[in-house]
């Protein structure tokens, strides 16, 4: 037996495509007689379509037909199918395919051009005369519940869509005995996805058996198929969407989008497969985004900063449509009370609707919101007690021997939230080393002398991941002993590919080499969840360590037979049974496959099944519970509001790490995400609803320059839930991340009593605080 | 009828005569006219740099520079840059230090990155944060890039 591959440092397999050019993605694939799609988009955002004409786009050569929703049949011309739906969820309104008479925001798809190029689908766009009547937006979300506020749908009674509310403790008596109640108000904003690729489809359609092929840049191939059975009312054996390379996901990729729709109908109505690729600006204007949350928090408080009990409300800005159910309102909610023993907590969220696009999950979801919002309490509390802010976590933290903790919430999968394991203050302990937190105060005096403003930050965090219900492996081998691997889970880069070569390859005692995956496609395995929510490392994980030991069981039971010994005389090792009598006896994987396999008129072994193959659906017990601290270093500049982040530390529990640079890479990419969050990333609306920095040039993103060194320290406490003892790793680098940075802003600037109230910080934001600071 | 003309260009060592649209951008003939769909076309407006190919050698945005312009130019292309399947060092940096994800923004990022370590040899960190500036990555946050960078230029001046 070789070095054990599962938890070591194994280069991605999947890296030799990508870095040689040869990756595959949506907007690489050419069929035969391929058509190309070109939406247009309402300018508008709020409006009446009163008519449109589309005979001078028709006309135009090479355009083969342009499409509204009066050529949509039945039943594709409902509005799009709710993937969530949710009995709390007050008015479930999804857009049409393409919109019907309104329209809800600047960008939403009001008719699409299929035509021979691009470039000519392009053309043709303006071509089509649309006759508006402007209806009044409803834009900034706290004002979306004002009695005299427009309505985001001309034909609602109001904008709420849902109101949540979640409770456990003695709220009121805690805090009508409090020592101390502090009261914070503030803003979040998470920005959009900014995938380096965009969305894109190509759909075709085989109309001798009614079938459809997509591919698709998703997160979620199988939620992809699942809403487009019921929008085309067809049985889902006859739609294969297949998520090819897809270049980042991120959150709003794992949604279903109107261009799902249309294209695959287009491409059914023309008899032509047809290919549509975002642009950039569509990137910006149409796919979903996470948009504001408003937060109003009071926390009860002892002398000694034990946090005993928190109760407030958040309005949440949901956009247009509701495209996701209510799962990003829950995941705002359901993280508290974080990593901290808080035995009373009444919150209250309002999911309101504005004329912006539709709110979708971020990197996180709602984790990094609740994160900021219970690590805002803490920072409170330490301010207004003036207790060290590590200190204050301390006194909080849920206790090693508390584990597995009940917060007194329910997760939504129905059961209690349980934290399955975690070591919060040996976490914080090493993330306060790693970043000589106790060497701080005379790095900021020193600085201060030469007129430097330094500031450290903390923030800690807990993250439900490796949500159910399971992402099912399937392993077969052929009588060659190849390994032929399948799953459902797409891959936006996580390396799925190579983490189950190294399970398998350790469980079978096969090369990596030697093994082949499938993922992403629904023709190829039946049934997936989709890559969200930091959860498929669990999930795959488990289930390929089970499908692997039903392989060497059936293997070892077949080998008995063949070998003529019992079967707890031999030893599955390297890829052989071997008998352990007899160590020269051995019997391959692949001549075990070559019994099962179908020879023609050569008998399956009585008792066996056809194939040396097994599917596994099995899962982690439970969400596992990955936690982390956050220590962040930054330099203020005074005169000009800029903020220069010099040092970043994370300790990072997610149990077993399967690969370490994996793991890494999704750790030092997700905090730099939680910094654009706090410091850069904005999706600007002005008050009619227009987005206002749909480029690059103002909307901005993380760059290399500005990026501080991330150093990491891990803590692996394995989760019990699962037999790898795995936790997810994808988003517990952004979830505690805009606390840690701003946090270390208010350090740097307490002489100004700056209280930061909205993220992003930008300079001109810092800069009118610190003069008010200074007045 | 679309405006059009007929250029003659190399790309990767290959020569190309096409006949094409004058308003098609570079990034448009590499991709559909020449089938190298290693090139990929991240924000078209010149901001992002995943596009970014070496016309005659100085990395170009090819969603920023007309098709017509490249006549007679000598383009190389991510699908160039390896040895067969042999990985170049700064291809094989990548992959040893993490320096991609998804692998959308990938190619840029080495193209930029060959012309700048041609040039500049021996850089510090932060002269190559610099180099990569233009360059936008949602995956990595840059560090994996980065370590890849200093890597390769360090093995490239020991060889």
């Amino acid at each position: 037996m070789g070095v054990r591959l599962t938890g070591a440092e194994v280069q991605r397999g999947e890296d030799q495509a990508l870095l040689t050019g040869r990756g595959q993605y949506v907007d690489d694939l050419k069929l035969l007689g391929m058509l190309h799609g070109a939406y247009l988009r309402s300018p508008h955002a709020h409006a009446v379509i009163k008519s449109i004409d589309t005979s001078a786009a028709e006309a135009l050569l090479g355009v083969h037909a342009v499409f509204t929703y009066r050529d949509l049949e039945e039943p594709v011309n409902g509005r799009q199918v709710q993937p969530y739906p949710n009995p709390l969820i007050a008015q479930d309104i999804t857009p049409y395919p393409l919109a019907k008479d309104e329209v809800c925001f600047v960008g939403e798809a009001v008719a699409f051009v299929v035509a021979e190029t691009r470039h000519i689908a392009e053309d043709a766009l303006p071509l089509i005369q649309v006759e508006y009547e402007t209806l009044p937006p409803i834009v900034r979300l706290r004002e979306a519940m004002d009695d005299d506020a427009p309505k985001a749908h001309k034909d609602s009674p109001d904008n709420l869509i849902a109101q949540l509310n979640i409770i456990y403790g003695d709220v009121e008596p805690a805090f009508a005995k409090a020592e101390h109640v502090f009261k914070a108000e503030f803003l979040q904003h998470r920005g959009g996805c900014h995938a380096m690729e965009g969305r894109g489809v190509v759909a075709q359609h085989d109309s001798f058996g009614d079938e459809f092929t997509i591919w698709s840049a998703t997160q979620c191939p199988y939620l992809v198929r699942r809403c487009l059975a019921n929008q085309f009312d067809l049985p889902e054996s006859r739609i294969q969407v297949i998520a090819p390379d897809v270049g980042g996901g991120f959150g709003p990729k794992a949604g279903f989008y109107v261009e799902e729709i249309i294209t695959p109908w287009a491409a059914r109505k023309l008899g032509r497969p047809i290919k549509w690729i975002e642009d950039r600006k569509e990137h910006f204007t149409t796919t979903n985004t996470q948009r504001d949350t408003w937060w109003e928090l009071e926390v009860a408080a002892t002398a000694k900063g034990r946090i005993e009990a928190i109760r407030g409300r958040l309005v949440n800005d949901n956009g247009a449509y509701v495209p996701y159910g209510i799962l990003l309102p829950f995941t705002m909610m359901a993280p508290f009370p974080g990593p901290y023993k808080i035995l009373a907590l009444d919150l209250t969220q309002d999911v309101v609707f504005t004329n912006t696009v539709s709110n979708s999950p971020v990197r996180g979801a709602g984790r990094p919101n609740a994160a900021y919002a219970i690590e805002r309490m803490i920072e409170l509390v330490s301010r207004e007690l003036g207790i060290d802010t590590a200190e204050v976590r301390r006194r909080n933290f849920v206790e090693k021997a508390d584990f597995p903790y009940q917060t007194g919430l329910i997760h939504f999968n129905g059961r209690a939230m349980t934290y399955d394991s975690g070591d919060y203050h040996s976490l914080l302990e090493k993330a306060l080393s790693l970043a000589d937190y106790d060497g701080f105060a005379a790095r900021q005096e020193a600085a201060r002398k030469e007129g430097r403003y330094l500031g450290i930050g903390v923030s800690s965090c807990v993250e439900d991941t490796g949500m159910g219900p399971y992402e099912g492996v399937t392993i077969r081998v052929d009588p060659k002993g190849k390994i032929y691997v399948s799953s459902g889970a797409a891959s936006q880069g996580q390396g799925h590919k190579t983490v189950l070569k190294q399970i398998i390859a350790d469980e079978l005692g096969v090369d990596m080499d030697d093994i082949h995956v499938d993922i992403g496609d629904t023709g190829k395995f039946p049934q997936g969840v989709g890559t969200i929510g930091s959860r498929v490392g669990v999930n795959i994980g488990t289930a390929a360590f089970g499908a692997a030991a039903e392989i060497r069981e059936k293997a070892l039971a077949l080998a008995a037979e063949v070998l003529e010994t019992d079967i707890d005389n031999l030893v599955f090792e390297d890829g052989l049974v071997r008998d352990k009598g007899r160590s020269n006896i051995t019997i391959s994987l692949g001549e075990i496959a070559l019994k099962l396999a179908p020879m023609a008129g050569v008998a399956v072994p009585a008792g066996h099944m056809a194939s040396l193959e097994a599917t596994s659906f099995d899962a982690s017990k439970g969400p596992p519970h990955a936690s982390g601290t956050n220590v962040c270093e930054v330099e203020v500049d005074i005169g000009t509001g800029e903020v220069k982040l010099l040092n970043y530390c994370v300790a990072h529990d997610c149990g077993k790490k399967l690969n370490p640079l994996i793991v890494e890479g999704q750790i030092i990419g997700g905090v730099v995400h939680g910094i654009g969050n706090a410091l850069f990333e904005e999706m600007i609306y002005d008050d009619s609803g227009q987005p206002q920095n749909v480029n690059y040039g103002e909307y901005l993103l993380p760059l290399a320059t500005e990026m501080p060194p991330i150093n990491i320290v891990h803590h692996e406490t394995p989760s019990p839930l699962n037999p790898l003892g795995l936790k997810g790793a994808g988003e517990g680098g952004t979830i505690p991340a805009a606390n840690a940075v701003i946090a270390a802003i208010e350090s740097a600037l307490r002489d100004f009593d700056v209280t930061v109230d909205r993220y992003p910080v930008t300079p001109e934001y810092l800069c009118n605080l610190i003069d008010a600071g200074q007045a | 009828m679309a405006d059009t003309r007929e250029i003659t260009l190399t790309v990767n060592g290959r020569s190309y005569t096409e006949t094409v649209e004058t308003r098609y951008n570079l990034a448009d003939i590499l991709r559909e006219k020449l089938n190298l769909t290693g090139t990929h076309v991240g924000c078209e407006h010149g901001a992002c740099g995943a596009c970014t190919v070496l016309v005659d050698g100085e990395a170009v945005r090819s969603c920023l520079m007309l098709g017509v312009q490249a006549n007679g130019k000598d383009i190389t292309t991510i699908e160039g840059l390896a040895d067969g399947d042999q990985l170049n060092p700064l291809q094989a940096a990548f992959r040893k230090h993490h320096g991609l994800q998804c692998g959308f923004c990938t190619p840029g990022f080495l193209t930029t990155l060959t012309a700048y370590l041609r040039d500049n040899p021996d850089p510090t960190e932060a002269e190559i944060r610099e180099a990569v500036s233009g360059n936008i990555c949602r995956c990595t946050g840059y560090q994996g890039i980065v370590a890849a960078a200093l890597d390769a230029a360090s093995q490239m001046r020991g060889r």
